[in-house]
């Protein structure tokens, strides 16, 4: 009798743990980003054509120069990079170099893009098929990457860059050695 | 005035259809020429995650950017890779996030061995009742 008090209690207990674990598990908020596995990797070669026709394109050469940058990953038809906008103005405004990849966009449009929200990227990119995008890891628009001047990846931001994100990627782009 | 709302409808709607501008990639609606390796390519879509849609294998996706997923997969079984070089670039860079199909990793090996192990138990628990039942029924008053 006194066992099976014991093996009821201890179902009690059981269910009270799982009743727990999933009530904690619920009310965790879900993690939708899909993180980069490429952060300390060099950064795979590419070589992209000119997006548009005032800017030079993009190659994994270029990244490889000697100084820290920032790679923008962005389109003209993505809303949350409009409202990035000023805040990559910002970055470039404190010093960073900031290089741009255009993804599946048409020259027509990213100039426009340009002309309304501003450039501030000293190269652009155009990766038609997400090819670029696919090896760096890189699961949206927009993604920024910290590369430093020997061309490896050394941080991953996901989503747009907000007024109070702007410190941390400078902070960031300093320990890269910019 | 309906006819008017339906225009206006459909006016604002085209934004909202446009997600980006450019054509799907060569080989995201285009099955290769070869039906094995045409085969080889689907099996391998199936195993792999959608990674704007979440919950859809990029076999299964409309989105751009599973298309562009595809074409990868597609141009690079042509060029010779194999099905598994293919997966495990993808899984480089994504992580295990990437594979569509349950791995066992370091994280998911309980999931593999539970429900062994509840067999086990059962057996055991079934096994204990079996073997005492028939001398508890000698020994009854």
């Amino acid at each position: 009798m006194k066992r099976l008090r014991i093996f009821l209690w201890g179902l009690v207990g059981l269910a009270l743990f799982l009743f727990g674990l999933f009530a904690y598990q619920l009310t965790q908020p879900k993690d939708e980003f899909v993180e980069s596995a490429m952060i300390g990797q060099p950064i795979p070669a590419f070589d992209l054509r000119p997006a548009i026709a005032d800017r030079p394109g993009l190659s994994s050469a270029d990244l490889a120069d000697g100084n820290a940058k920032l790679v923008n990953i962005f389109a003209s038809w993505c809303v949350p990079c409009r409202a990035e906008a000023p805040h990559l103005e910002t970055l470039r405004m404190s010093g960073a170099e900031i290089v741009g990849i255009a993804i599946r966009d048409r020259e027509e449009d990213v100039n426009r893009f340009l002309a309304v929200y501003g450039n501030p990227f000293t190269r652009i990119g155009a990766d038609d098929i997400s090819e670029v995008q696919l090896s760096l890891g890189s699961s949206g628009v927009p993604e920024t990457f910290v590369v430093d001047g020997n061309g490896v990846i050394t941080y991953q931001h996901i989503g747009d860059i907000r007024a109070d994100d702007v410190a941390m990627i400078l902070e960031k782009l300093r320990e890269a050695g910019a | 005035m309906k006819r008017l709302i339906a225009l206006l409808a459909l006016v604002l709607a085209a934004p909202l259809a446009a997600q980006d501008s450019l054509p799907p990639a060569p080989y995201a609606y285009n099955q290769l020429e070869d039906p094995e390796l045409e085969r080889k390519a689907h099996d391998l879509m199936l195993t792999l995650r959608c990674l704007k849609c979440q919950s859809q294998s990029i076999a299964d996706s409309d989105a751009p950017m599973a298309g562009d997923m595809r074409h990868q997969v597609r141009t690079r079984l042509a060029a010779g890779e194999t099905p598994d070089q293919i997966r495990t670039w993808m899984i480089e860079r994504y992580g295990n996030y990437v594979s569509y199909e349950p791995r066992v990793t370091a994280t998911t090996w309980p999931l593999f061995v539970i429900p062994f192990v509840l067999l086990l138990i059962a057996g055991l628990i079934i096994r204990g009742r079996l073997t005492r039942k028939a001398p508890a029924q000698e020994g009854a008053e």
